[in-house]
């Protein structure tokens, strides 16, 4: 599979979302979280409490949306400024009552547009990278489709991040790559190739500690192995004491 | 880690100060001068003078150089060297560079990067997009920092990165506040991911430096945007901006292109964000060095004070 055919899987339409992850990871146990007590309520993030083997997690998500009318509502996984601070806002919840935070990864990017700007993107994003680095409580994300650079960074400061095995991560849109180097936003799969954004070339990198098999066909599998191995992840992580967890946190974004 | 990057003794050129201060003079194509212009303006040679992009009065180069490179009808900021700001920020003699060697290699093997270093080499004269070191501002220590539009637009590599993490390691050791200078484009495309990496490497540095009880100032200049805006360049306890400097974090043309609408006048600009509470305070140039010496002497001030309690009890 070449690094543009795992672009093009990362992005299809049918791929499952953060709902589908969330809903047959967790069940009905997931109860949501709205608003950033700022502003508004960001639709691009779904955010929520969760049991996951009986003890409590805080789940949140990019969400595109598996639908017109849902992509619409959720502005395809982009999020606003008010999106990147509910999340933050779960998190330190999160923190204070000693519960994991599990993080799913879809956009494109952060929004860009007048209101986002308004807003402060830059600085929602910047804060997130700040306050997660020393977040006292185990964070775990997994990329399950397109992990665009600062608006995917800014829910992946963890201490693993896994990647679904057609996901991809890239600091820029391979579209946006290809305008810049070539001139021609056309040449998409030279410039995928060009970026090493395919989970094998980041788990080369050490960019990601893990990478998930995609069964052909039969999802279920897929959501059941990944819950045994997040229940896993936390049920070691929170053996941890917080201070040398924040320490390997780091340590791990250190050596890059 | 050791080889995401390399050391480089000496420099790929030297430039004088001389010809660092008129770097921003582009040579004319001799047929620009020719024509209409020619016929009805006198000759004025292109070296002592500059033309305000904006005021479009004419400058003695001279004079600019002297007003810190503000024009002195408009006071339009023109982009300035990383030397230069150093140079008109820093007490004299007190600058020492840190790492000054390291120079940043082609990780991922992207195409074309290799020449694009060594031609941002030979522009800036420097081995990378940001200068860090110890310095004293009107007799205060701090570690400053001051990135370089002439070396890849300021774009953010791991080198980048990799500097201004050690210069908040170093502050924190030391407890001394950061003055940090931003100017860039944004996280280096041709480092793939781990230019990405470089903006939760940064911000973990800050946020280590914050949580030892010390002072991070911010200065954005024109312009900062993408990842450096989304990373270190907004975490400032207190962020200055310089006059009309472009601050954002997607670029103006990308949101034009997604909104399919022209941007208002003056969107992003240091004005538009103070506005809107995201930055503390516009300071002209001129300025810069007294509010930078008496931001820091308000938070020793505290700090020696402490110290003095301490030791009554």
């Amino acid at each position: 599979m070449s690094a543009f055919d795992c672009v093009t899987a990362a992005r299809a339409n049918d791929r499952p979302t953060s709902i589908d992850y969330i809903t047959r990871i967790f069940g009905d146990s997931f109860f949501e979280l709205h608003g950033d007590r700022r502003f508004s309520d960001d639709k691009a993030v779904i955010g929520g409490i969760a049991e996951l083997n009986g003890k409590p997690v805080t789940v949140i998500g990019l969400e595109k949306g598996r639908n017109l009318k849902e992509r619409m509502e959720r502005n395809f996984g982009s999020a606003h400024p008010e999106g990147y601070r509910k999340a933050l806002r779960l998190m330190k919840q999160a923190e204070k009552f000693h519960r994991p935070v599990i993080c799913f990864v879809d956009t494109s990017g952060a929004y860009c547009g007048i209101g986002a700007e308004e807003r402060g993107q830059g600085q929602a994003i910047a804060e997130n990278l700040m306050e997660m680095m020393t977040l006292k409580t185990p964070v775990l994300s997994i990329l399950i489709g397109e992990g665009g650079s600062g608006g995917a960074l800014a829910l992946a400061v963890a201490d693993e991040v896994w990647m679904l095995e057609n996901a991809i991560y890239s600091v820029i849109s391979p579209e946006g790559c290809a305008s810049i180097l070539w001139k021609d936003s056309s040449k998409t799969a030279e410039a995928s190739e060009c970026l090493k954004l395919t989970s094998q070339d980041l788990f080369k990198l050490g960019v990601i500690e893990r990478i998930i098999r995609e069964p052909k066909g039969v999802e279920s599998k897929l959501f059941d192995s990944l819950k045994n191995l997040i229940a896993d992840t936390f049920d070691k992580k929170s053996r941890i004491s917080p201070e040398k967890l924040i320490e390997m946190r780091y340590s791990r974004f250190r050596k890059f | 880690m050791d080889e995401r990057y390399e050391i480089q003794i000496g420099k790929v050129c030297v430039l004088s100060t001389k010809d660092m201060l008129f770097n921003f003079l582009k040579p004319k194509n001799e047929l620009e001068n020719q024509g209409e212009f020619a016929e009805n303006h006198p000759y004025i040679p292109e070296e002592l003078w500059v033309k305000c992009p904006v005021c479009k009065n004419a400058i003695l180069s001279s004079d600019l150089v002297e007003n810190h490179k503000v024009c002195p009808k408009c006071n339009y900021h023109f982009r300035i060297a990383a030397r230069q700001r150093i140079e008109m920020t820093v007490d004299e003699g007190t600058f020492n560079e840190m790492d000054a060697e390291m120079t940043s290699v082609n990780i991922i093997d992207f195409p074309d990067y290799p020449r694009k270093l060594r031609s941002a080499k030979l522009n800036s004269g420097e081995n990378e997009s940001v200068i860090t070191g110890t310095a004293e501002i009107n007799g205060e220590k701090c570690v400053i920092a001051v990135m370089n539009s002439q070396f890849m637009m300021g774009s953010m590599g791991t080198v980048t990165g990799e500097k201004i993490t050690r210069a908040f390691e170093y502050a924190t050791v030391h407890s001394l506040p950061v003055v940090v200078f931003t100017v860039s484009g944004g996280a280096r495309m041709q480092e793939g991911i781990l230019s990405l990496m470089q903006m939760a490497k940064t911000s973990g540095a800050v946020k280590r430096h914050s949580d030892a009880g010390l002072l991070y100032i911010t200065v954005l200049t024109d312009p900062t945007t993408g990842g450096v805006t989304a990373s270190f360049a907004m975490e400032g306890d207190i962020i200055l901006a310089e006059p009309h400097a472009l601050i954002g974090f997607a670029g103006p043309r990308v949101i034009e292109q997604t909104i399919r609408q022209k941007l208002p006048k003056d969107f992003q600009s240091a004005e538009f964000l103070l506005d809107k509470g995201f930055i503390d305070a516009v300071v002209p140039r001129n300025d810069m060095k007294s509010t930078l010496a008496k931001l820091i002497r308000l938070h020793t001030e505290s700090k020696e004070e402490e110290a003095e309690t301490d030791e009554c009890v």
